[in-house]
């Protein structure tokens, strides 16, 4: 178990170096260097940058210095917690992060919450009854959620929102509360915007959840133990619930940190429709402006959250399986 | 052939499956697996809409109705008009005159004029085109030449558009047709480049194995560990903006296909472990075959319906993607005509609310993801035709 573990923490630190250099050519890419555009907003805001201050800012910055240098700076610089200036918020990068984080883990938690409690339970019955119309139904809903890009059904559902009710279901917030201090009518107004975004994130993850679910249900439900429990007398539904869900929920675990970058990515695109407050609304913003602080650090940060959340998983379905832990070792 | 035919006796023994049985037994690789596929309702039936859509990619001008970049202010968010092909009960087909108005807000409004009837012609002249190097005029459809009509009411009102303008007043039909050139020419291309890199680096990673395959294993494991849309955005936000047309299309194709390529790589290595170690390669080998014939001459032609069946599903993918990155402003833009493109102008509710017809390239993408998907699903059941 402890070699398991210490193999998976190997490679996620690798995984996350990596990440950090693709993100660092990122930032890299577009032409002038952070400096320049430096002193390029500070004109057009009336500031003259003398040209001794620009130099020792390059020095800072280890511009004229070979590129593994400048890395080096630059990642010693993000792990200290300066992730660097936003130009777009003209505000520190962290700041611009923190201001919308706590909307954004909301609606990705809820997310998840939402993929498990309908995905599972839909694979469930989809297996136990296969090819009645109820799995018919799951199965095709299942592909639309699927096939169907995301933001195309939160174009629709927004569009079809607003032809019956005449409200623009933008925002996470109604007018009245959105600068208001927290209250319990703050939060009911939240959690009631925050429905529809939820089940839109949720729809590609729920398909694939109920995909992935009734496949392997129904791989279990062949296997001769399930004969055996049959044959004991166990009543069907707590057959099923008891031995092959358990086998079969394995794989929705390690499904979750799976979910995770299309949960980031679909969130992102997601914010831009329904407009919501959220860290990939400003990433968004900050990549049309070539903000390359803001959009490298989210970048970044979104990569390493889902590699410690793979690593989380594998040592969660590690401990629920004894098999993969045996399997490894 | 054994488990075919102890798949085929364990059903009643009638004359006619033993004779389909000794069919089976003389039917080569490809002849199963399309046995099988043309099984699948489903995926036939979605493997016809694939091909329509690629006809279309060929016949785009053919198929529009108007200069997909023709604009004119005065008749933009022209409602969709349907093509009548009865005139009473003679067939004569025909759209309804728009009538610019104003409504109670002084917005611009048109109204159906059913009075004044546009006459249509299929095979009508309009703008110019080129098909397989030859300059073609004529479309399938379009407003019937006024001749020496004199009835005719050849006027500016006189315009066809199937499925409404935008805001520039361009119609909407004619550019969902150019759009699906556009689209899936990126879509193919990124599969060529992901085709390449997959099945070289899955081959090299299946068949040298040890250190080499570890590190590619795991290579891959960190791109599929990344979040991708960000990183595309990333990636697509950090092209020149003074980037020609073609530059930021071809920039975009690599885009899309640098990470699609890991799933094609780990398919085919899967399969080249697997057979790696099967009794007709073992006999190849010891009949002495080049390792090149080993590859070419018995391992690929029973792997490569399954990598077909990766790359229908890598393309729907790709799709989705070239589509995000143009509806978020990030891939191809204007003068450029893609599905996110077009799906760009309902970026805001407000103009959806105003002309909800700018959510329908919106349709095709939806279909045609949906047919990849189910084709996909298709090829990758039948490509095992001994399986159960």
């Amino acid at each position: 178990m402890l070699a398991f573990f210490i193999r998976r923490a190997v490679y996620a630190v690798i995984a996350m170096w990596a990440v950090s250099v693709i993100s660092f050519i990122i930032i890299n890419l577009p032409a002038g260097d952070y400096v320049t555009t430096y002193i390029a907003t500070q004109r057009d805001a009336g500031n003259i940058i003398l040209a001794e201050e620009a130099e020792n800012l390059r020095i800072f910055y280890g511009l004229n210095q070979p590129i593994y240098v400048q890395y080096w700076k630059w990642i010693v610089r993000i792990l200290t917690g300066d992730l660097g200036f936003s130009f777009e918020f003209n505000l520190p990068v962290s700041d611009v992060i923190a201001q919308n984080l706590a909307p954004t883990v909301a609606l990705a938690l809820a997310a998840v919450v939402f993929i498990w409690v309908v995905g599972i339970p839909i694979g469930i019955y989809s297996a136990v009854k296969q090819y009645s119309p109820g799995d018919y139904i799951a199965t095709f809903f299942g592909f639309l959620g699927l096939g169907i890009p995301d933001f195309l059904i939160a174009l629709v559902i927004a569009y079809m929102a607003f032809e019956l009710t005449g409200v623009l279901l933008v925002g996470l917030f109604s007018q009245e509360y959105a600068t208001a201090p927290w209250s319990l009518g703050k939060v009911l107004d939240l959690l009631r915007h925050m429905i529809v975004p939820t089940i839109i994130l949720g729809t590609a993850g729920t398909a694939t959840l109920i995909r992935i679910t009734r496949a392997n249900l129904l791989d279990e439900l062949k296997k001769p133990y399930v004969t055996t429990a049959r044959a004991k007398g166990l009543s069907e539904w707590r057959m099923i619930m008891k031995y092959p869900v358990r086998m079969a929920l394995n794989p929705a675990i390690s499904l979750t940190a799976y979910i995770l970058p299309f949960l980031i990515s679909s969130s992102v695109v997601l914010s831009v429709v329904l407009d919501l407050p959220t860290v990939g609304r400003d990433f968004i913003r900050a990549l049309l402006a070539q903000d390359i602080y803001l959009s490298g650090a989210i970048i970044l940060g979104s990569g390493w959250l889902t590699i410690i959340g793979t690593l989380f998983s594998d040592m969660l379905l590690a401990w629920a399986d004894p098999r993969i832990r045996l399997e490894e070792s | 052939m054994a488990t075919v035919a102890g798949h085929i006796e364990t059903r009643p023994s009638e004359s006619d499956v033993i004779e389909a049985e000794a069919q089976v037994e003389v039917m080569s690789q490809r002849q199963l697996i399309w046995r099988r596929f043309r099984r699948h309702r489903l995926a036939m039936a979605a493997t016809a809409v694939v091909i329509a859509f690629y006809l279309v990619v060929i016949f785009a001008d053919f198929l529009a109705t108007n200069d997909p970049f023709d604009d004119d202010a005065n008749r933009g968010y022209t409602p969709p008009q349907g093509i009548r092909l009865l005139d009473g009960w003679i067939p004569r087909p025909h759209v309804c005159a728009r009538v610019g108005a104003r409504d109670e807000f002084f917005r611009k409004v048109y109204v159906k004029d059913c009075e004044q009837k546009v006459p249509l012609s299929f095979f009508a002249k309009g703008y110019e085109y080129e098909l397989f190097g030859i300059k073609f005029d004529r479309h399938i459809i379009g407003i019937a030449d006024p001749g020496d009509d004199p009835e005719n009411p050849q006027t500016a009102e006189a315009l066809i558009s199937i499925l409404g303008s935008d805001e520039q007043g361009r119609d909407l039909w004619s550019r969902m047709m150019r759009a699906t050139r556009l689209s899936l020419l990126i879509g193919l291309l990124g599969i060529i480049v992901s085709l390449v890199m997959g099945t070289v680096l899955g081959a090299v990673s299946g068949y040298a194995g040890g250190i080499v395959d570890n590190l590619i294993q795991r290579s891959i494991e960190i791109i599929r560990s990344i979040p991708t849309v960000p990183l595309y955005l990333g990636l697509a936000a950090a092209f020149p903006a003074d980037w020609s047309v073609e530059q930021r299309f071809f920039a975009i194709t690599v885009v899309v296909s640098l990470f699609a390529w890991t799933e094609l790589a780990r398919v085919t290595r899967g399969r080249f472990l697997a057979m790696r170690s099967e009794d007709f390669v073992t006999a190849a080998v010891v009949a002495g075959a080049s390792r090149k014939r080993i590859i070419f001459r018995h391992m690929l032609p029973s792997f490569y319906s399954h990598i077909i069946a990766a790359s229908t599903l890598a393309l729907a993918f790709m799709i989705i993607n070239e589509t995000v990155l143009s509806f978020l402003g990030l891939g191809l833009q204007a003068p450029a005509i893609s599905y996110g493109v077009l799906l760009f102008n309902a970026q805001n509710l407000q103009s959806i609310a105003l002309a909800p017809w700018l959510l329908l390239p919106g349709v095709p993408v939806v279909l045609l993801v949906l047919s990849l998907n189910f084709m996909g699903d298709g090829i990758r059941d039948a490509a095992d035709p001994y399986g159960s």
